[in-house]
């Protein structure tokens, strides 16, 4: 009997179309609005992500990576002194005035690093060398700030612009993951660093770390934390830390949240209203079937692979509609824009039930149908 | 033959159906309403009965209670040797899947498959392959003239035309009792004559019998017995072309 509940589906041209376009809108809703909603705590951890460290030391009560608390200088040589600490160095990071050669200010995020080891530089080096910072007043800026500084005409390998009166030259073009901020990023040695921002008491915004072969990281920022006192977490549980405030500060999570299950809703309303139709339309149909000799768990079969069916072509069309979006509109780190299979998983489960929930109204329908329905006139 | 429609001496051991003493009432309480008050019917095999009398007699309910989809409130009913009303719910409808076939007065053909895949359906139930069941039904189409709209979908098709598919329908799953309701009320006089010349040849199969509910009198020619129904009661019954008694 699929191949008859299937031509039963097919063939009411208007009302298969009219449950497509609800799963498919309610699908594209999800993944598109759960993919920049991603996106977004992506951007919120690329300040962790875009340096690449196993350990983050930081101030005791720190509750996000952009929250900056300085530690004292001290801080570095005393990580260093906790048994199972392999390396240990400072990490410089703010947001300071970039002045360009037109005489327009833009605001940057400093990153200053290691200048022996160059630990905390950015995963890939689009133009000139990161080992160029070690020369005179160099730096290395991302992609955004190519742009925001003046385009790739006039801000280029050699180009030279000031921060904070501070002449610096550029030394090297670097990927970088764009912040929650959307700050360009401008990278320097840490020392570079404390002599271009203003004079305060503390500068060191962290420590980073790593343990030595047999420790793990989530050991080591154990050992850190009881043995200093500081806050000590893996670029994990850091990350998560700052995807937990920014849920609990910001109401993302709730603006996104309340269009996820819109489109849940609407995609439930839609199939749901649209498949009671149907049963309605048809259930002289359903009660012939019954007389004939159905069963009602032949007919709820019938009615969960019409369901199924549908659901599975409106999950490809959504999702395929979903991610044209993220390719046209978010190219190029416009928009955030991450697709996850976790995601994509989410929002199968949840036309799962979409589809489930719209039959179960249909097939208690027709549980109830008296066959006898076909012998009145 | 006694005037309350049972078969007696030899007819008696070829019926295929024997309704006992049948009651079925419709509501609660004050509201309540009897509609059949002890029926007493037998239906031999071979045998071509119209059901008939004025709506509201309970022929439709008798009917639906002999095919097992209304539950009787008392009395005995027994269809190929079965007593349907100890049947479990799933029992009854294998028992209607495997032996009884139905024509209904509103076709009720699904307006989405053609007609061979319409008389096939009978067949998809039963889990026949879907090659060898549309094959089965073409032939029974081509034999009631359908062999030119085979693939024609019910919209498409006029009264007589969707009749013939549901008699088809009927048919294809060879079933030894066929039960119609009013399967003429929405043809014309010729058409009519020519689908109940259809039903009685089938009913003539010496292991099967055709139940026949119908207010059209034009057609009491093609009986083997005509059974009157009045007030929830068999009445009166004409054999062949005789006078009721």
């Amino acid at each position: 009997m699929n191949f008859v509940a299937l031509k039963m589906l097919f063939g009411d041209r208007a009302k298969y179309l009219m449950l497509l376009a609800g799963l498919t809108f309610s699908t594209m809703l999800i993944v598109q609005q759960g993919s920049i909603f991603w996106g977004l705590m992506t951007w919120s951890q690329s300040g962790i992500t875009n340096i690449n460290a196993p350990v983050w030391v930081t101030d005791p009560n720190i509750n996000q990576v952009e929250e900056i608390k300085p530690l004292a200088d001290t801080a570095v040589n005393v990580v260093r002194s906790v048994p199972g600490v392999e390396w240990a160095v400072p990490l410089y990071k703010g947001v300071q005035r970039a002045r360009l050669r037109d005489g327009n200010y833009e605001q940057i995020a400093l990153v200053g690093i290691d200048s022996s080891t160059l630990i905390g530089r950015p995963h890939t080096i689009i133009e000139g060398r990161i080992e160029d910072l070690r020369a005179p007043d160099t730096v290395a800026i991302d992609q955004l700030a190519v742009q925001r500084l003046g385009g790739p005409d006039r801000m280029h390998l050699g180009t030279t612009f000031e921060v904070n009166d501070h002449l610096v030259k550029v030394a090297a073009i670097v990927q970088a993951q764009k912040s929650f901020q959307n700050f360009p990023f401008v990278y320097t040695t840490y020392e570079r660093a404390l002599g271009i921002t203003p004079q305060v008491r503390r500068k060191l915004s962290y420590v980073l770390a790593s343990p030595v072969e047999g420790v793990s990281p989530e050991e080591l920022a154990r050992r850190i934390h009881e043995h200093t006192g500081l806050g000590a977490f893996t670029e994990e549980q850091f990350g998560w830390k700052t995807v937990q405030w920014i849920l609990k500060n910001t109401g993302i999570g709730v603006n996104f949240g309340t269009t996820v299950l819109l489109g849940f809703v609407v995609g439930m309303a839609i199939a749901g209203q649209t498949f009671y139709l149907f049963t309605i339309e048809n259930l002289r149909q359903f009660g012939a079937l019954k007389a004939i000799g159905a069963s009602t768990g032949m007919l709820a079969r019938m009615i969960l692979l019409q369901s199924f069916t549908v659901g599975l072509i409106g999950y490809g069309l959504g999702i395929g509609l979903a991610t044209l979006f993220g390719l046209t509109t978010a190219r190029g780190g416009r928009l955030p824009f991450v697709e996850t299979w976790p995601l994509l998983v989410g929002v199968g489960v949840a036309l799962l039930m979409i589809c489930s929930l719209s039959s179960a109204i249909s097939i208690r329908k027709l549980a109830k149908l008296e066959p006898a329905v076909v012998f009145r006139g | 033959m006694n005037q309350t429609g049972e078969l007696s001496g030899q007819e008696r051991s070829h019926w295929l159906v024997r309704a006992r003493g049948v009651t079925k009432s419709f509501g609660e309480g004050d509201t309540k309403i009897p509609v059949l008050k002890g029926v007493d019917l037998d239906v031999a095999s071979g045998e071509v009965l119209f059901l008939v009398g004025p709506s509201g007699s309970g022929k439709t309910t008798l009917l639906s209670v002999i095919a097992g989809i209304l539950e009787s409130d008392d009395g005995d009913v027994r269809v190929l040797g079965e007593s349907i009303q100890e049947l479990s719910a799933s029992a009854k409808t294998n028992f209607r899947r495997d032996h009884l076939g139905f024509i209904f007065q509103q076709y009720n053909l699904l307006p989405t498959l053609t007609a061979v895949e319409n008389a096939a359906v009978p067949l998809f139930i039963q889990g026949v392959p879907k090659v060898e069941a549309k094959a089965r039904a073409e032939d029974i189409l081509k034999t009631m003239g359908m062999g030119e709209r085979l693939m024609a979908l019910p919209p498409k098709l006029s009264g007589g035309e969707q009749q013939r598919v549901a008699i088809a329908r009927a048919l294809v799953a060879e079933p030894q009792l066929l039960l119609c309701d009013e399967p003429t009320a929405s043809l014309d006089g010729e058409t009519g004559h020519r689908i109940v010349e259809q039903l009685c040849g089938v009913g003539k199969h010496p292991d099967r019998a055709v139940i026949i509910v119908t207010h059209d009198s034009r057609i009491f020619e093609f009986g083997d017995r005509v059974v009157h129904m009045e007030d929830g009661r068999v009445g009166q019954i004409r054999q062949g072309q005789g006078d009721f008694i």
